[in-house]
């Protein structure tokens, strides 16, 4: 069974389609990179991913169910948290927040979640923060306390939607690190939004290009007429041997 | 001092006035952070305003004003959320609609029944000297209320304070949740006017938890240092106030912008 199955998906804004015809088959132990210009619809298609946004046509199932019935398997960071750098809060209790699906409304954190909540920190290095005031940390640690967020649930499906926006390059290549690491070795399906196609053709399996209409051939290879396609200009590419690459070779 | 003391509770109007003030600071500092957190003070302090369209109305009919006030705020809560995600009205514009046409209808009513003045002075800049016993056990239910909502969801309103974005994401019922928030600050505002008045209610709400914020790290911590501030703004308020027999919610305030002011200056 797929783990994500997509089938002739349009979204509409008043009349003018910002989703058309997308079709999207991930599996299990999938890393996909999701690129494209801004506004062509990403973070919509992860919306609609996470029943935020209603499909105006076609069927989205994850694991074989609406997505909305989904959601307790599905790890999510949005955007850049804007919140406030002085919110009275712990590590600890903001990786708390992921567990929200599981616990439910009015339950209460139990001994089991805040083991959970532990791992999570762990998995991504930030165990001995735990405690610390979530502003008080760096943007590349907040940024691993909200991976860690994301998992605490145990998802099999990781929506990551432009994770790594505001943090220095040093600290980015850290973060990819990680992802292959929770991909390879805790079997996480990641779909991973990102408008940086360098950075994500060097780590991703497969590589998807969407502006409206998704350009995917369920490979880690994306043909150069796509990609210009959905740029809807010529795009500067460097494609790079190693590890693997984005562009087929052409002359 | 110890004279002062008891002269100063020797009044049973005293008495009640104290004690309404200590148990209206245990529920400023509850709903006083959420306030602040989440950013709703402009919101809370329009609320406070239209309820007194309500308190007018009830007025004129020579019925229970505050019965009338908590409707209106509630009613305002509720429309400036729907007016400003409905319509291509900003929310900040739609509360400065609301907060005009509810003190607007409640001048009006009021001005249609004899001899207000003196009222409308209580509403607008609070008389604590004037709250029964009965007040102060109304003021009790309500904290006692409140409490339990946030012990309840706890969980709940941090999520939906940290991170709105995020808790829609995972399923949390954020439009309701924030409706709820608004309607436990529109219960506590219009119980707070008979305190301060309708004009200063939002000091109350916002002052000794931006002061406890500065020095406490969570959020329990926060509550319960602002529980304390309050409760020594009140006291402290009320005892200036009846010695220099000046207003007793004007002096309140005074004595937490003075702190507030003295804490900023320290802490830098």
């Amino acid at each position: 069974m797929n783990i994500v199955s997509i089938r002739g998906l349009w979204v509409c804004y008043r009349t003018h389609p910002v989703l058309e015809d997308i079709n999207l088959d991930l599996e299990e132990g999938d890393f996909l990179g999701l690129i494209g210009p801004n506004g062509g619809g990403k973070s919509t298609l992860i919306k609609v991913m996470l029943g935020l946004i209603k499909p105006d046509r076609g069927t989205v199932l994850i694991f074989g169910r609406s997505p909305k019935d989904a959601r307790g398997q599905i790890g999510y960071m949005p955007q850049k948290t804007l919140f406030d750098q002085s919110f009275p809060v712990k590590a600890l209790e903001v990786v708390l927040m992921g567990r929200y699906s599981r616990v439910g409304l009015l339950r209460r954190y139990g001994r089991e979640d805040r083991d959970a909540a532990m791992r999570a920190l762990e998995a991504v290095g930030m165990g001995g923060h735990a405690e610390r005031e979530i502003g008080s940390l760096s943007g590349g640690e907040q940024q691993r306390v909200f991976v860690a967020r994301s998992l605490v649930s145990d998802p099999r499906l990781l929506l990551l939607d432009e994770p790594t926006s505001g943090v220095d390059s040093a600290q980015q290549t850290e973060f990819y690190d990680l992802l292959s690491h929770l991909n390879r070795d805790m079997g996480i399906a990641i779909v991973l939004v990102s408008h940086d196609i360098t950075a994500v053709s060097t780590h991703v399996k497969k590589i998807a290009c969407l502006n409206q209409r998704l350009y995917y051939h369920g490979s880690g290879e994306l043909a150069r007429e796509d990609i210009e396609k959905a740029y809807g200009c010529p795009v500067e590419m460097i494609a790079h041997g190693t590890p693997h690459r984005v562009l087929r070779r052409h002359d | 001092m110890i004279e002062l003391q008891i002269d100063f509770l020797q009044y049973d109007f005293m008495r009640s006035a104290l004690a309404a003030g200590l148990v209206a600071s245990v529920l400023c500092s509850i709903i006083g952070i959420y306030v602040i957190l989440n950013k709703i003070v402009f919101i809370s302090d329009g609320i406070a305003h239209a309820a007194f369209g309500g308190i007018g109305f009830g007025y004129l009919l020579g019925m229970d004003p505050l019965g009338f006030g908590i409707a209106s705020a509630v009613l305002t809560a509720l429309g400036i959320g729907t007016v400003s995600s409905r319509s291509r009205v900003s929310e900040d514009t739609a509360i400065g609609v609301f907060l005009a046409t509810g003190m607007a209808l409640g001048i009006i009513f009021m001005s249609l029944s004899k001899g207000y003045a003196k009222d409308l002075y209580g509403y607008l800049f609070g008389n604590i000297l004037a709250v029964t016993w009965n007040d102060v056990s109304l003021i009790l239910a309500l904290t006692l209320s409140v409490l339990i909502l946030v012990f309840l969801l706890y969980k709940e309103f941090l999520i939906l304070s940290f991170d709105p974005a995020y808790a829609e994401a995972i399923g949390l019922p954020v439009q309701r949740l924030r409706l709820l928030l608004l309607c436990m600050v529109a219960f506590s505002v219009v119980v707070l006017i008979k305190i301060v008045g309708i004009i200063m209610v939002i000091a109350l709400l916002t002052i000794p938890g931006a002061i406890s914020r500065q020095h406490m790290k969570s959020i329990t911590g926060i509550m319960a240092g602002s529980a304390l501030l309050g409760a020594v703004f009140v006291t402290a308020g009320l005892m200036v106030s009846y010695l220099l027999n000046v207003p007793s919610g004007a002096t309140i305030i005074l004595t937490a912008a003075v702190v507030f002011f003295l804490s900023i200056a320290l802490t830098r």
